[in-house]
């Protein structure tokens, strides 16, 4: 798959650029196919040469900031005031490493692996804005996240790459791509939260993002997405950041702007949103918000859909299908 | 030692210890606030479990003069239960915030307590006597057939077990989208305010489908967010004025007279920073985790990541005292960055007469300052000294290289034993300490 590929491209380009490994890690690395040719090596040696234990120290700052930023947080709300501490720190890093010219070889390095794998940096940014749901739309397996190297400290979570140190790199990589055009576009994206209702603006990109929602909440990316969700995902890349901020707001039953959603809800008592009710409302307006969930969640059983009749008879579905979301 | 008023022979005795004793400690059982009320006869604390549990102080005995009344429980109350968003898929977490009483207006306690989105007054009342006799019921509460009634009495009160209950009087939901950090009630009795994240809304304490928003920093494009408030509170005495401090390391001081939206504050208070001392987590550690007026309302106390400052509210520019708390912990930073230690929230306060101040540390230590002499001490919240009326010792950790006989290597603190949470009572030197599900009280030695 071209994605993985890139992906290890980024990964052989950072390990030329920071070989503070041993020969063996050299030699893994000559195992892939190079594709960045003459331009890596070059951009590469000169790194070295500005390579300090102060530079290695902010890197591993910068690598372990973007991790924080990005763990799964699944069932309760991340700290707003630590993540933008975080953030914050990372944009300290970054404007940083603009200033010394570190950045700028970061991001020469990566646009060689770029070209030599043949795919345009806006592509790569698309597709590896650590934006969780872009990354869930594209119907590719989401990078879990993982333990920094060497850190002990931070909290185990799934490793489902190989690659781990690869996605911390490209990681790592990506912003530099963003930085000359935006330098702040990148860091909402690195909350990789679910989108907000209130960023659903027009009834068909619901199924899309109701798609991403059920993604992430079930903790995997994998899905059947084609090609129509990743041209769907470079749209809303420009809109992560409100997205990701975005998820701490919490909609109050309240009308919402959407017409789709005010007939949706125009029947129900906004002062009390429980799913039952929505439920009941709900039968004649098919593929809205968690219904989607639940059509292809459920593999057994008759669909809460069908009627208002069997509704409350699968209600224990329904508890099913939302502790399988959950996760408990 | 520090007491109030810092006599040389001032010292702390072990009183109480609240909590399991087991190692295996339940997620729920920690303690997520602490508050004394207005006269320090009820103690209350709320857990991440969502629960409520307030102590009440025995009257003295005579039997024993020299031990003060003690803390035992008077009521124990669910006061949140923990939520689902179906919409976000995300979960809201029952842990009790901050607990604020209510000035005592009858003969029932009232409290505030919130988690991160709702906000509960309950109403803590006790029975301790009942009526008897009744002339149309009987004793089971039936109804008495009239016609079998043939004398008139007067009921009697009687004596009954003490019974305690709580019950939510006002919910006040839905008015913060962002976690609430903060509640704090007003010198009026009448309004109080809650901050989140981002706002700060005023509500009326009778009022519960709305409030006012007074303070907004959330910028127009999210992208743009770089600060956050921490907390907020109101004055003691200026029912106008109130203060909320920021991710930044600043305070603003704001007076409702003067706008219904006070995004422009009437003073800003922010230490100029040592560019000799800059990092890249300089920002993290000037984060505030708590700001508290002085009860004089003459100054108020600022906690940092690590230091506690002092501020006259007249003078803007710097603090008038600075307290270093664990100030070893600075060559620490990115191991505690790494651990998230760093964005541990942790509490301040100040005793009844404004001469001391208290706070938590690690390895359950904390810290006490006396303002008057300078005078500071590290005592310990540990179950071996905990044998009734035990003076407690001074703790030390050792900074260099070579380390006394009691004292402790920082590289040995135990950073899962925090100390968040402590509270004072308002008028004696009695403290409350927890640590993490146990919570213990001190009290000073009298000699």
């Amino acid at each position: 798959m071209r994605y993985s590929y890139q992906r290890r491209t980024c990964a052989i380009a950072r390990a030329k650029m920071f070989p503070k490994g041993t020969k063996r890690k050299f030699s893994d690395s000559r195992e892939e196919p190079v594709a960045g040719g003459e331009d890596v090596n070059q951009s590469s040696l000169a790194a070295v040469r500005m390579l300090s234990s102060y530079s290695l120290q902010r890197q591993s700052l910068l690598d372990m900031s973007l991790i924080k930023l990005q763990l799964c947080h699944m069932l309760v709300e991340p700290n707003l005031c630590r993540s933008v501490l975080i953030a914050n720190t990372v944009r300290q890093i970054q404007e940083e490493m603009t200033q010394d010219g570190t950045w700028q070889i970061m991001t020469q390095a990566l646009s060689a692996a770029n070209a030599a794998a043949q795919c345009s940096a806006d592509r790569l940014v698309a597709t590896e804005v650590l934006c969780r749901q872009t990354e869930a739309a594209q119907g590719e397996q989401v990078p879990k996240p993982f333990p920094v190297v060497g850190s002990e400290g931070c909290p185990a979570e799934e490793v489902l790459e190989e690659e781990e140190e690869a996605a911390a790199a490209e990681v790592g990589m990506t912003m530099s791509t963003v930085s000359p055009q935006a330098p702040t576009s990148y860091l909402p994206g690195t909350f990789g939260m679910d989108p907000c209702w209130e960023e659903e603006e027009t009834g068909e990109d619901d199924d899309d993002d109701d798609e991403e929602e059920e993604e992430d909440s079930e903790e995997c990316g994998s899905g059947s997405e084609g090609e129509e969700r990743e041209r769907d995902s470079l749209v809303e890349d420009t809109r992560t950041a409100e997205q990701v901020f975005g998820t701490f707001e919490i909609k109050n039953p309240a009308p919402s702007p959407d017409p789709a959603l005010e007939e949706l809800f125009s029947d129900v008592d906004a002062s009390y949103y429980d799913l039952d009710t929505v439920l009941t409302g709900m039968q004649s307006v098919p593929k809205m918000g968690p219904y989607d969930l639940l059509e292809s969640l459920s593999s057994h059983g008759p669909s809460p859909l069908s009627s208002s009749t069997s509704c409350r008879s699968d209600l224990n579905e329904l508890d099913h299908i939302m502790e399988i979301i959950v996760g408990s | 030692f520090v007491g109030v008023g810092g006599g040389n022979d001032f010292q702390w005795c072990f009183s109480q210890v609240k909590g399991a004793i087991d190692e295996d400690v339940a997620e729920a059982d920690i303690i997520s606030t602490v508050e004394f009320n207005y006269s320090g006869e009820l103690l209350a604390t709320g857990d991440k479990g969502g629960r409520v549990v307030i102590f009440q102080r025995e009257q003295e005995s005579k039997n024993r003069p020299h031990s003060r009344g003690e803390y035992n429980v008077y009521s124990t109350f669910q006061s949140h239960e923990p939520e689902f968003d179906y919409l976000k898929s995300l979960e809201i977490e029952e842990k009790i915030n901050k607990i604020r009483w209510l000035p005592q207006q009858n003969a029932a306690h009232s409290l505030l307590s919130t988690n991160d989105k709702t906000i509960k007054l309950w109403k803590i009342s006790q029975r301790d006597k009942r009526a008897e006799g009744y002339n149309l019921k009987d004793e089971d509460g039936r109804l008495r057939d009239p016609f079998r009634i043939t004398s008139l009495r007067v009921p009697v009160l009687l004596p009954m077990d003490r019974m305690v209950e709580a019950s939510p009087r006002r919910i006040f939901a839905n008015a913060h989208t962002y976690h609430i950090n903060s509640i704090s009630v007003n010198s009026d009795h009448e309004t109080y305010l809650s901050a989140d994240d981002l706002r700060v809304n005023l509500w009326h304490l009778e009022i519960t489908d709305r409030s006012f928003n007074i303070v907004d920093i959330k910028p127009a494009n999210m992208e743009e967010l770089t600060e956050v408030i921490t907390a907020a509170e109101c004055h003691p005495h200026q029912c106008n004025v109130f203060v909320y401090s920021s991710s930044k390391g600043t305070i603003r001081l704001c007076d409702m007279r003067a706008a219904a939206l006070c995004d422009r504050q009437s003073k800003f208070f922010e230490e100029p920073e040592d560019p000799s001392s800059r990092s890249f987590f300089s920002e993290i550690i000037s984060s505030i985790s708590d700001v508290k007026f002085s009860h004089s309302g003459r100054y108020m106390m600022t906690r940092d990541y690590l230091s506690v400052k002092v501020w006259d509210l007249n003078m803007e520019n710097r603090p008038v005292e600075t307290y270093q708390v664990h100030e070893y912990l600075r060559s620490k930073l990115c191991s505690l960055y790494e651990n998230d230690c760093i964005f541990d929230k942790f509490e301040c306060c100040w005793n009844g007469a404004d001469s001391a101040i208290m706070t938590g540390s690690y390895n359950n230590f904390f810290r006490m300052f006396d303002r008057n002499t300078r005078r500071d001490v590290t005592l310990e919240a540990s179950r071996e000294n905990s044998k009734p009326r035990a003076i407690l010792k001074a703790r030390k950790v050792s900074t260099g290289g070579k380390r006394k006989k009691d004292e402790i290597s920082v590289d040995s603190l135990d950073f899962n034993k925090k100390i968040l949470h402590t509270a004072w009572h308002p008028k004696e030197n009695v403290i409350a300490v927890a640590a993490t599900n146990n919570l213990y009280i001190f009290q000073d030695k009298i000699n």
